[in-house]
């Protein structure tokens, strides 16, 4: 992996006070991002908004794309052309581009995709919150891959989970998604930029050997193969088609088991480095309340309440919600009564951790269908009743 | 004995000879487009690093898979959009879309009057053979009125894209439709758009004889050529709003536009340059 620091253009240093949409692009930027092509759709527009803006002083290209379709598709050409590229979206927008996130997967192509959901199905709620692509996030692409999903719970966050998805994209050529939601989005807070020089960037894995040797998918000893851009002579092919190591497509079941199984194990293997989790008084805890985003800062005060009314409650937040923290879950599962799991959907995430807790506890889903936050009251009760 | 070395196609080093034979069916004009189009850059002496290739889905969507570029066989519909992110990226790069009338004006004809719109600075060459051939030779957008095709078993009844007066409404700045039997024509067409730019489109019928001319009884390839030589007249400048195809009617070709207007990139800096001043860092150098 080769890190660097970041472009000193790109970042915004001091401290600001700014929205999680805007905290997504500036974080973007400070990545190194500099093609930003989207289509507008509520609540995110505000990322599309400060690209247009920031990005001319940058040295960037910004495009606004004539549906989500055409948003994804540009990023992929965007990225094989050596640009960092990402895009913004909300349900609908992102129900779209689920062909092309497989393409992008199939061809190996690093991008971002901001996801600031709102509630659904369909149209559903445009200017009010949801954690209800969750799953899509996960599955939403025909056939089997892996994907990063990583879910921010403040502005701050925004800035630097977006900053972590462009490098986890780069060193496993992968779309990273960053789950946000209207209520982080559209959430004012205190975001600190820090200089240029104290941010890690990952640089793409450019091919550096003879031209003529060049195999776009043979892969390098940690799993992951080089990549080039276009007009540097390689010469090279690349589809959505099952495909070897030369990128040429080979319809059949051997080449089928290879190439998908390579999507999935460059992930899976290497979950425990993408993984990160936030937990707070595990040891000895009753109960453990497992959230992400914004339903984690809900659930705080529940904690709080629960803890002074003598229940040992922990807490485990999701940065990372793709790969899921399995062995951290089946682990935890063994010392706790229950794991109660609140989230703004009828209980997506809910089902995994019920998977990893192979039975060994409890595990409660505290659900609510978007809208608005939970009451904290709903995951106290649902916090003593699982003691009881 | 003094066995001869073959001689080599002068095309060939334009092509991934590994990857030939090809999955065209005999009779099939895609390969003759393929041939216009390495011929024009043999003839223009083209700098093969540069160029770029992006095909959709469907039989010209292979076109990909067999020139030796950089070339992205992408996914159904979206090879412009994603030659715009290609563009945009890398704009010393020259882009070149390849693939069919499903694919460019079906699923994808929302992309194709954007990019039109802003003149982004590509190539789009679309074989049109009237039908979805790769599925089996079901009615496209570009099928005529009252040919037969396999959801269209009682004859069609939609009316068909006029492709050249699409692309000219929509903004287009060169834009010329020939036939398979017009191959010296596609060549300099393709030259002429690589050397300029703006978004220039060429349409190209071509015959699907296992599909299309089966289904409506039009004999082989040779016979669609014949008909191609019968009912073609070159109109140059011709008003694009009268070049509708009807079923076995008269072909209107030749080059109906080529006018100059700044591209997307250059309108962005031109544009952006004038109102930031020196806050904006001008994007990109197009060739």
């Amino acid at each position: 992996m080769k890190k660097s620091k970041a472009d000193p253009k790109g970042v915004l240093t001091g401290s600001h006070f700014m929205d999680g949409d805007y905290a997504l692009a500036e974080g973007a930027l400070a990545a190194g991002c500099r093609f930003f092509g989207g289509y507008p759709i509520t609540p995110s527009t505000e990322t599309a908004e400060r690209f247009s803006s920031r990005i001319p002083m940058v040295g960037g290209v910004f495009i606004q794309m004539e549906d989500e379709l055409g948003s994804i598709a540009s990023l992929i050409g965007a990225s094989w052309g050596g640009l960092k590229a990402m895009t913004v979206t909300s349900g609908p927008g992102f129900s779209l581009m689920q062909e092309n996130i497989g393409l992008a997967c199939m061809m190996e192509t690093p991008l971002v995709i901001a996801n600031v959901q709102r509630g659904g199905p369909s149209t559903g709620l445009p200017t009010l919150t949801g954690q209800q692509d969750m799953m899509q996030a996960r599955w939403g692409s025909h056939g089997d891959y892996e994907i990063i999903a990583l879910s921010p719970d403040s502005p701050q966050e925004c800035f630097d989970l977006t900053i972590k998805a462009f490098n986890l994209s780069e060193l496993y050529r992968v779309p990273v998604f960053v789950m946000t939601d209207e209520c982080v989005g559209h959430m004012h807070e205190k975001v600190v930029i820090p200089p240029a020089e104290e941010i890690e960037v990952v640089e793409r894995k450019w091919y550096e050997g003879p031209k003529d040797k060049y195999l776009p998918y043979k892969c390098d000893s940690d799993g992951i193969p080089f990549m080039v851009k276009t007009g540097d002579g390689y010469r090279f092919h690349t589809t959505g088609l099952t495909h070897d190591e030369r990128g040429y497509p080979i319809i059949n079941a051997e080449c089928q088991k290879v190439n998908v199984q390579h999507l999935i194990d460059k992930i899976k293997n290497n979950a425990d480095r993408i993984i990160e989790t936030e937990e707070e008084q595990i040891d000895g805890a009753e109960v453990v309340v497992l959230s992400y985003g914004i339903t984690s800062r809900v659930a705080v005060k529940a904690v709080q309440q629960a803890r002074k009314e003598g229940i040992k409650t922990g807490t485990l937040r999701l940065l990372t919600v793709w790969p899921f923290p399995e062995k951290r879950i089946e682990e935890m599962a063994k010392k706790v009564k229950a794991i109660i799991v609140p989230e703004i959907n009828a209980g997506q995430v809910f089902l995994e951790v019920d998977r990893c807790s192979r039975n060994k506890c409890k595990v409660v889903s505290v659900p609510h269908l978007g809208g608005w936050v939970h009451n904290p009251d709903d995951i106290l009760k649902a916090i003593k009743e699982a003691v009881k | 004995m003094n066995k001869k070395q073959p001689l080599k196609n002068p095309v060939e080093k334009i092509l991934r000879m590994d990857r030939i034979p090809h999955i065209w069916c005999p009779g099939c004009g895609i390969g003759t487009v393929v041939t216009s189009f390495a011929e024009a850059l043999r003839k223009e002496e083209a700098n093969l690093d540069n160029i770029v290739i992006v095909s959709g889905i469907g039989c010209t969507g292979r076109v990909a898979g067999y020139i030796k570029l950089d070339s992205f066989h992408t996914t159904h519909g979206r090879a412009v959009p994603f030659a715009t992110g290609l563009k945009l990226a890398n704009p010393e790069t020259k882009v070149v879309v390849f693939s069919g009338d499903g694919d460019i004006a079906g699923i994808g004809g929302n992309h194709l009057i954007h990019a039109a719109r802003r003149n982004m600075d590509m190539v789009v060459i679309c074989v049109n053979n009237f039908n979805y051939a790769m599925t089996g030779g079901q009615v496209a957008a570009t099928t005529p009125l009252d040919a037969n095709a396999s959801t269209a078993p009682f004859g069609n009844f939609e009316y068909p894209f006029n492709l050249p007066y699409l692309v000219e409404a929509a903004g287009g700045t060169y834009v010329a439709r020939w036939t398979a039997l017009h191959l010296r024509r596609v060549t300099k067409s393709i030259q002429e758009a690589l050397n300029r730019r703006g978004f220039s489109f060429i349409e190209v019928i071509t015959p699907c004889v296992t599909l299309y001319a089966r289904r409506n009884r039009l004999g082989d390839g040779l016979n669609l050529l014949k008909y191609y030589y019968d009912k073609s007249e070159i109109k140059h400048n011709a008003d694009t709003k009268d070049l509708t195809i009807s079923y076995q009617g008269e072909l209107i070709v030749g080059k109906f536009v080529d006018k100059e207007k700044p591209t997307f990139l250059d309108a962005m800096n031109q544009h952006l340059s004038k109102k930031l001043g020196d806050k904006f860092q001008p994007y990109g150098e197009e060739k």
